[in-house]
């Protein structure tokens, strides 16, 4: 059986050691060398960098997540242990955890490392696909000849490179589809790599419960539960009339995952479906001028992005979450796609005043989707509106003196609520 | 209660009561049809609690009584069954089920208690008068396109019915608008209806309004109040909450400056419109007019699909113009017209146009540009 040292890269056939350094850290499988579908996922990415940033924090349980309210971020292995997880409310986490180092998110810090890692992985191909900061899908597929060496070597390389050079480590899924790649990604983490070959797909999935599949949560869980699907074994006695005619196009998706086929390429030009941003508060708010004054702060960030990005979209969504975490979210449509924060906040605003639920709240939340090119938005006036045009135009205005004097050169009196 | 009823009858009872009840209840009472029979006629009463229906129909009434069977069921049975039939429908008060019976078809239906059916409450209507169905029909069916989908200004999801001051009097007014396109009709104002209150009527309520109004020679009894309005034939009543909200000041975006003017054969302008549009896939398709002496072009560029373009002979003596339109309300606002030529109002390229047909001001239509 084709096997593979991480540590050393030497490729040798079978053992449980590398012949050449001893070491353990070893990968056989039979289609170690023809499969060519990859997914790279960072280990606890945000605590890895700030562990680099700072030696003191190597050996400390590191927590990284937002405030006295929020919920976790990331937190390291060693906080792992003693039972902490990402989405954990930080008080309970505190509970598990108290002498965890609790640092806020520096996103800016962690998009640069991101930037770094991805530019190690497009030296090995165009076919990167992002799924945030710390995982991509990698299709290495006919890359072999250039680089003189097959995927699963080129991987290797690639997490010893980013260990040496960035701090961080990573896990490597390799299969020979997108679905299969990303659960293999996580079957060994820490600094891991899986392989899930064509010949024990089936097998591999059989025992699996469904909810492994992207798209399907709890909510899907049950609706199959209710059926008797709890495995991909229970889901493959269905055949593929009776799963369409019982789950629409979610059939179709659900009998080729069952077996394993996903034929989903690895796009590196993932289009962007929504633009939203979102808040929770230091204390629940009930007030409706506050909850005002942040929803036009995030009106505008979600405008500067959709600006940034040249989009426009015609799906305005507003977000509240109760102080019971329950959330509730209300949408509405627009005749045209829009990138104007102003338009953004009234339309958002407009949701809120119908919202029945007095509150408190604990996170408010924008959202833009349906997402166009600039070029269509915006393009009919309100009839009813005759100074949105004008609100526009001031807009643009402001846009241009936040550009050449900084974002806070000008502010709307609104965003200081 | 048992009756005998004409099939043609019944169906078109039915057909009004279904058309009320909503599809998804969670209420069950709400899915039923109210049944009452007394003297020499039949009565069947659905609702939604913000529209109710009555419908009276001649029928052969065996013995009184009244119950609640599901709407669809039953419209969907009586649709079945054949043309002429004559249809029984009988309960015996303890059984709990409605016999429905034609011929050799025999159907029994579960029904609930008359009791639990609501009645919408009886209101004083501060204002009563006739209209003939022609009359409503064009204020409604011109109006209507316009109404808005858009939840958030709930206020725009209807017709605001109500007395303005025309240029020749007082008239009864009907304006809906969506923000894009307004339209506003008149009608010479009935006698009795001088101080009606304005009443924005759901678009629900106009889609079943429309049903009352196929019959030119029909008179409808239309009552007011400031939270319910009423339409009502010697056989059909309907009943409705109208929106509660405040119509915006449409008269301030209806453009009264406007100068340059297009004159234009509506229906040819319309097919042009429609041919051009076809290049385009978007959702929203915009058009532009370009004006010149007595030369009208219509384009359509869409980069992705392709281009078009028909030029149109029309009567226009301004300067040139360029202006765009979503081709869909153009579409619309140019089908609205059906006797004369289509009149267009222009002022800039991002200024409201007005629409009229000929020299008639009792339909104006507003339309907004588009970026093109």
């Amino acid at each position: 059986m084709p096997a593979l040292c991480r540590d050393c890269m030497e490729t040798f056939d079978a053992g449980r050691r590398c012949p050449a350094c001893r070491g353990p850290r070893v990968t056989a499988h039979d289609e170690l060398f023809t499969l060519s579908i990859a997914h790279m996922d960072c280990d606890a990415f945000y605590a890895a960098v700030e562990k680099r940033e700072n030696a003191d924090l190597a050996d400390k349980p590191v927590i990284i997540g937002g405030g006295r309210r929020g919920v976790v971020s990331t937190a390291c292995y060693i906080a792992r242990i003693r039972g902490v997880r990402s989405a954990m409310p930080m008080f309970k986490a505190l509970e598990l955890c108290p002498d965890a180092v609790v640092l806020r998110p520096r996103m800016d810090l962690y998009a640069e490392v991101s930037r770094a890692i991805r530019a190690m992985m497009t030296d090995l191909t165009p076919a990167v696909e992002p799924l945030s900061l710390d995982e991509a899908f990698l299709d290495l597929t006919g890359t072999a000849r250039l680089h003189g060496a097959p995927p699963a070597v080129l991987l290797a390389r690639m997490v010893r490179r980013m260990e040496a050079e960035l701090g961080v480590s990573g896990s490597i899924g390799l299969s020979h589809n997108k679905f299969l790649a990303k659960l293999a990604s996580d079957l060994d983490k820490p600094r891991g790599f899986s392989v899930i070959g064509t010949a024990e797909t089936a097998d591999f999935l059989a025992d699996r419960p469904v909810g492994m599949i992207w798209g399907v949560g709890a909510a899907g869980q049950a609706t199959l539960e209710a059926q008797g699907i709890r495995s991909f074994a229970d889901l493959r006695r269905w055949d593929r009339k009776e799963l369409h005619a019982a789950f629409g196009s979610m059939g179709e998706r659900l009998w080729h995952l069952a077996r394993g086929q996903d034929s989903r390429r690895v796009s590196p030009n993932a289009p962007v479906k929504s633009i939203s941003n979102e808040t929770t508060f230091a204390e629940d708010i009930a007030d409706r001028d506050l909850l005002d004054g942040h929803l036009w702060r995030l009106a505008e960030k979600v405008a500067d992005r959709a600006k940034a990005k040249a989009l426009g979209g015609a799906v305005v969504t507003l977000k509240l979450k109760r102080s019971d975490h329950r959330s509730l979210t209300r949408r509405v449509t627009l005749r045209e796609p829009t990138q104007i924060a102003d338009r953004i906040y009234r339309t958002a605003r407009g949701l809120l005043d119908q919202v029945t639920v007095p509150g408190p709240f604990r996170l408010i939340g924008v959202g833009l989707s349906s997402l166009r090119p600039a070029a269509e938005s915006d393009l009919s006036p309100d009839l009813l509106d005759p100074d949105a045009a004008r609100r526009a135009r001031a807009e643009h205005a402001t846009d241009a003196i936040r550009r050449r004097f900084g974002d806070g050169a000008i502010l709307k009196g609104r965003s200081l609520r | 209660m048992k009756i005998s009823i004409e099939r043609a009858a019944l169906l078109k009872a039915m057909a009004q009561a279904q058309s009320v009840v909503e599809r998804r209840n969670t209420i069950p009472i709400l899915a039923n049809v109210l049944i009452e029979a007394d003297g020499d006629s039949v009565s069947f009463r659905a609702t939604d609690l913000d529209i109710e229906v009555v419908d009276k129909a001649v029928a052969q009434v065996e013995r009184s009584g009244a119950t609640t069977v599901a709407a669809h069921t039953l419209h969907e049975i009586v649709r079945k069954l054949p043309d002429g039939a004559l249809v029984t429908l009988a309960d015996d008060g303890a059984s709990g089920r409605l016999e429905v019976s034609a011929g050799r078809s025999n159907f029994s239906l579960a029904t609930l208690p008359k009791e639990d059916f609501p009645v919408m409450a009886s209101s004083e209507y501060s204002s009563n008068f006739a209209a003939p169905a022609p009359v409503l029909r064009r204020l409604f069916d011109k109006s209507k396109f316009a109404i808005s989908t858009e939840e958030t200004r709930y206020y725009l999801n209807g017709v605001y019915m109500h007395v303005a001051e025309g240029e020749d009097g007082r008239v009864l007014r009907c304006v809906a608008t969506d923000g894009h396109r307004l339209a506003r009709i008149d009608a010479p104002l009935p006698a009795g209806a001088e101080d009606m209150p304005g009443v924005i009527v759901p678009r629900k309520t106009v889609g079943e309004l429309r049903k009352l109004l196929e019959d030119d020679d029909t008179e409808i009894a239309v009552s007011v109040s400031e939270t319910k309005v009423r339409f009502a034939t010697p056989e059909i009543t309907l009943t409705s909450k109208v929106i509660d909200g405040t119509f915006p000041d449409y008269t301030r975006v209806i453009p009264m400056g406007n100068t340059r003017k297009l004159e234009v054969d509506a229906a040819e302008f319309a097919k042009a419109v429609d041919r051009v549009a076809t290049v385009s896939s978007e959702r929203s398709r915009a058009v532009k007019l370009q004006l010149d002496e007595d030369r009208l072009v219509l384009s359509v560029n869409a980069p992705d699909a392709g281009a078009a373009e028909e030029e149109l002979a029309v009567a226009y003596g301004d300067e040139r113009l360029e202006i765009g339109f979503n081709a869909k309300y153009l579409l619309e606002i140019a089908s609205q017209v059906d006797r004369e030529n289509a009149v267009f109002l222009f002022n800039s390229a991002g200024d409201p146009t007005l629409m009229r047909e000929g020299d008639d001001t009792s339909a104006i239509y507003v339309v907004m540009p588009m970026r093109v």
